[in-house]
């Protein structure tokens, strides 16, 4: 691992980016107003399926502040291709085509079918309700096995919903499923969610007509990747073309995404000539923004009669939605290396088949594959545990990895940086109270009492810091997983870092200005992060899949590296002594025995912007710029536990106690670093317990609004107890792995766990994702030999 | 989604709404707004006028008079919440008010406005049948009656209310020395209530039971209150407390559910009610 000061590293340095946000003064899409600017509405389909016959926009068109309503027809010429998609799997993958206005039939409910321009919102809003589209509604399959059948197609041209197949071909001795002592049979059935950031989507499309320079203010994770693929949806050249991500107030992964609004506001704008606006309403947001999850998995594993785990085997279908997103079937293919969990076994098979439906396509959700992997593990080794009648701890513990600092091959395929998984197994427990918790159990068990005690354990490793280019190229993926920084000391002391991360609430300006402030001698308040705008910071592969600290602020570090070794010329020059003769520390060189000649960064900015006395060749300025592609991932992991308290008689589940120990290598903001466990642990706790996007028979969204899909608040949510242990990655000199997915992969199986858990005496093994006190009272019911 | 449009009036007095409401059909009371507003925004009710009522200032009081307490129909839910005269006299009042939505619905909504919209599944029309309360609805040409809240909410959404009167006021027993509970189970703290149940113990006689949201409008759990008078002990009765209801199935529970669940939640809160 490499040496920084740690002046601001690893302390709790308030974020420098939250007076505005807590104070009402960001600048989100919905703040920005541009001279001469005209909103967008959709018209969106109200069936899941239908073909359209007709659309009648005239009496939409003539009505008060309208400027125009454009179906697919009328937008014909302006594209250049589809909607972007970026990652075809397989050789053999099938591929919807997928336009930004549907063209023959709505393909769920929400599908755009028009759009309608007018003077503002609400002009717009109302003209939307005026466009007639005579629909012939056709039977809508939301059912993944059902869609599987091809009763019902949803691209006639596919001549099947069963698009994608994608094996990962199986590692070890496949014979132990057969002749393991046990090996358990499981079915998991995970619904789809709905992703809600705090802000909505949005988006402003400027153009300057007369250059034909267009610029994208969108509520987006990924700006720099926007520019590459919308540059090409809509017929304008990357060079013409400017991203910028104001500030962005969540995304979850639903704004690592490329939008029909998008681009329909850029050929708009295009068209109209005059910026076109569009801000999407929550409803909106719950049918036009991408889906996470909605997975059938069968697995099975094996392991020995003491519970050792052998094999893992999992067979997985995925609903893809009614089209493609960007990397749509790539998402179960990323779970599909973290199967293994942080267990040692002989044996993996995963494979996942995608179906289309006529719902909204999915994407990734925070986690992208790893949540639903790390579920469908965990759960199985509670299974195992019960099935040998073994305590679920034991189990797990002597099937862990022991602690390795060097990368080592998992049997999934890939390379694990470094993992002491024994360390954070251990705290937790210690920290819960594990074997006191178990005493109390008994104790509820025996006296029968309403409300009896579940504890429930859930121990992961992720794969974050996406990614090495030349794997993401062996995995038929478009684009490389680098990332870039520009550091720029400035004559006044200042120091300005460009990086070609996009944090939408991540924290990243503070983070970054700690890790350059210790190398720099400055302070935290003397470093200006700029990003998310792609003529500011143009090289970037934008935030998403815990990357930013492992990639982006590895390229921090290695521009910081040139600066340094830049600096280090200009001090051996003015000092007069050879390089060789200096030392570096907290931002200054000094003559080695003779510390009084030294000279910091800020001065040797200054004269390096002077440019009076250079030596020779040297160009003016300290500035530097460094692309880095990391070598391979980084591999958080930890163990997490739940205890929960369910009340047998209603099947209400509240939560007593949550405890989370993580290892995310080094940290740099532990503050930071709490905050995305708290709200990764609150969105795992909400997929286990709360959130569902239900459909009816007619692929109607019966989950619409916030009063049907159940976000929890912080009422539901208990105190989280949380510790870390500390393996730096050896992907990286800073030793960082990320830490803003762990939560919402560990925390679904930790709690689903605990709550069977609670009733597994009464009978109970088995209870769907989410957990609500209806299922659990029947799944109560059921075990006591009365109906489900 | 924004609203379609709509014309806004406010009124000055009641008689003043009265007028607005009389002379505009096709309009609607808001005084806190929390259930017009969102069916509003997602169109489902497209009113041509509001008329606002909130900034009548002598309909928020809650005060003594005549051996009841009277409650003005525009008394936010955390005022009702927060009442001194309701902490002595008739506590299951305010401990409900404190129970509904979340804080800022507290905030913001009325006491009369819950029992104007009429929804099945709100919390204070079940306390108001449970306590055997009346409603003051005022109409056209100062007409003024008294409606008892098992007869005011007819049905979903349908309170007996004309087009053009208004909810005045509430009024509801001094029930001191009762024994009383209302508990709800509920999904989210801000949800409304899968089954709610209002329970009170006599004043002489049996305890009264209502629930909430187990059919069209807040009901008398009928056949609990007859086991009770019969001398069945609290377990008992409870288990007749879905007789008569008609729960629905939604996205947060089945009817057969729902039904399981008021008998829990009956038993609980008589064993609430009687130790209180």
């Amino acid at each position: 691992m490499a040496q920084v000061m740690d002046r601001f590293v690893g302390q709790r340095v308030l974020r420098k980016e939250d007076p505005e946000l807590i104070t009402g003064r960001a600048r989100y899409v919905e703040s920005i107003s541009l001279p001469g600017m005209v909103w967008m509405a959709v018209v969106r389909s109200p069936f899941a399926h239908a073909r359209i016959r007709r659309i009648d926009t005239a009496r939409a068109a003539a009505m008060p502040g309208v400027i125009g309503v454009f179906t697919a027809a009328d937008l014909e010429g302006e594209w250049g291709g589809p909607l972007p998609f970026v990652w075809p799997i397989t050789e053999d993958i099938k591929v919807p085509v997928h336009w930004p206005l549907t063209t023959d039939k709505a393909r769920y409910q929400g599908d755009g079918v028009a759009v309608v321009v007018a003077e503002s919102r609400g002009q717009a809003e109302d003209a939307a309700e005026a466009v007639a589209v005579d629909y012939e509604p056709l039977p809508a399959v939301t059912d993944l096995e059902q869609a599987a059948t091809d009763a019902v197609l949803i691209h006639d041209d596919l001549g099947t919903n069963v698009v994608v197949h994608w094996s990962h071909g199986g590692a070890g001795d496949q014979s132990v499923f057969e002749s393991a002592p046990v090996v358990v049979k499981e079915r998991y059935v995970a619904p789809r969610l709905i992703p809600n950031a705090m802000e909505p989507r949005g988006c402003v499309a400027d153009v300057n007509p007369a250059m034909g320079e267009f610029t994208l203010y969108s509520a987006t994770q990924i700006p720099h990747v926007a520019r590459v693929t919308l540059g090409g949806t809509c017929n304008i050249p990357e060079s013409k073309l400017r991203v910028v991500a104001p500030d962005v107030g969540g995304g979850f992964g639903s704004k690592l995404n490329i939008y029909a609004e998008e681009a329909l506001a850029l050929v708009l704008a295009r068209r109209l000539k005059r910026p076109v606006k569009w801000v999407e309403a929550r409803s909106e947001n719950y049918l036009a923004t991408i889906h996470g999850r909605g997975v059938i998995h069968d697995v099975e594993i094996a392991a020995t009669e003491e519970g050792k785990i052998l094999g893992l085997r999992v067979k997985e279908l995925a609903d893809m939605g009614a089209y493609y997103q960007l990397l749509t079937p790539g998402i179960p293919e990323l779970g599909g290396w973290v199967y293994m969990g942080p267990y040692d076994m002989q044996a993996y098979w995963y494979e996942f088949t995608g179906v289309l439906t006529n719902a909204t396509p999915t994407d990734a959700y925070r986690g992208a594959g790893r949540p639903e992997a790390t579920y469908v593990l965990e759960r199985a080794v509670d299974a195992l545990a019960r099935r040998l009648g073994k305590d679920p701890a034991e189990v797990r513990r002597i099937s862990l990895v022991p602690p390795f600092t060097e990368a080592r091959a998992a049997i999934s395929g890939l390379n694990v940086d470094s993992g002491n998984y024994e360390a954070a197994f251990d705290r937790a427990l210690e920290l819960v109270g594990y074997d006191e918790l178990r005493r109390e159990q008994a104790e509820r068990r025996q006296r029968g009492d309403v409300k009896q005690l579940g504890i429930g354990l859930s121990s992961y490793i992720e794969m974050c810091g996406l990614a090495p280019s030349n794997i993401l190229g062996a995995l038929r993926y478009a684009a490389g997983g680098w990332d870039a920084c520009t550091v720029q000391c400035l004559p006044d002391g200042k120091v300005v870092l460009k990086i070609g991360t996009s944090p939408h609430g991540q924290g990243h300006v503070t983070t970054w200005a700690q890790i350059a402030a210790d190398t720099l001698g400055v302070t935290p308040d003397d470093v200006e992060v700029f990003h998310g705008d792609t003529s500011v910071a143009p090289l970037g592969m934008d935030t998403y899949g815990s990357r930013s600290v492992s990639v982006g602020a590895t390229a921090l570090y290695y521009a910081l590296e040139k600066i340094k070794e830049k600096a280090r010329t200009l001090a051996a020059h003015e000092l007069e002594v050879a390089e060789e003769d200096l030392e570096f520390e907290a931002g200054s060189f000094r003559v080695k025995g003779a510390p009084d000649k030294v000279r910091s960064i800020t001065e040797l900015a200054t004269s390096a912007w002077h440019a009076h006395n250079l030596p020779a060749g040297f160009e003016p300025n300290l500035e530097a710029t460094a692309v880095w592609d990391p070598p391979n991932f980084t591999w958080p992991a930890g163990t997490h536990v739940c205890v929960v308290e369910v009340d047998t008689e209603t099947g209400g589940v509240e939560i007593s106690r949550y405890v989370a120990v993580d290892d995310c290598g080094r940290v740099i903001n532990p503050m930071i670093v709490e905050g995305q466990v708290h709200g990764g642990v609150a969105q795992g706790i909400a997929e286990a317990l709360f959130e569902e996007a239900r459909y009816d028979a007619n692929g109607n969204l019966m989950t619409s609004t916030m009063t049907t899909y159940l976000v929890p608040s912080a009422a539901e949510l208990p105190t989280f107890t949380l510790d870390r242990t500390e393996t730096p990655s050896t992907t990286n000199p800073l030793g960082v792995k990320g830490i803003g997915e762990a939560g919402t992969i560990a925390a679904p199986p930790a709690v689903v766990n605990a709550v069977i858990d609670a009733v597994s005496h009464l009978g109970v093994t088995h209870i769907d994702k989410p957990v609500s006190p209806e299922r659990v009272w029947r799944a109560i019911r059921a075990a006591k030999g009365g109906a489900a | 989604m924004i609203p379609a449009p709509f014309e806004y009036a406010r009124a000055e007095s009641v008689d003043h709404a009265i007028e607005l409401l009389t002379a505009n059909p096709d309009s609607k009371v808001i005084a806190g707004g929390h259930s017009l507003l969102p069916l509003m925004r997602l169109r489902l009710a497209r009113p041509a006028m509001l008329v606002d009522i909130s900034r009548i200032g002598d309909l928020a009081y809650v005060r003594e008079d005549s051996g009841e307490v009277a409650i003005g129909a525009l008394t936010r839910h955390h005022d009702v919440a927060n009442s001194e005269v309701l902490h002595e006299l008739c506590p299951i009042v305010s401990y409900t008010a404190g129970q509904i939505g979340d804080p800022q619905v507290r905030h913001v909504g009325t006491i009369g406005g819950s029992c104007a919209h009429s929804d099945p599944a709100s919390d204070m029309p079940t306390v108001l049948v449970a306590l055997g309360a009346t409603l003051t609805v005022r109409g056209p040409g100062g007409a003024s009656r008294v409606v008892p809240a098992a007869d005011f909410f007819k049905g979903l959404f349908e309170p007996d209310l004309a087009s053009n009167e208004i909810v005045a006021e509430i009024r509801v027993p001094v029930t001191r020395g009762r024994g009383w509970s209302y508990l709800k189970f509920h999904r989210r703290a801000q949800d409304w209530a899968l089954v709610g149940v209002a329970a009170l113990a006599g004043d002489g006689g049996a305890p009264a039971v209502a629930l909430t949201n187990m059919g069209e409008r807040p009901v008398r759990a009928i056949g609990v209150e007859e086991a009770l008078a019969g001398g069945a002990d609290p377990a008992t009765a409870a288990m007749r407390a879905d007789e008569g209801t008609n729960p629905p199935s939604d996205t947060f529970g089945s009817a057969e559910y729902r039904r399981e669940l008021a008998k829990v939640l009956v038993r609980r809160a008589l064993e609430e009610a009687a130790a209180r």
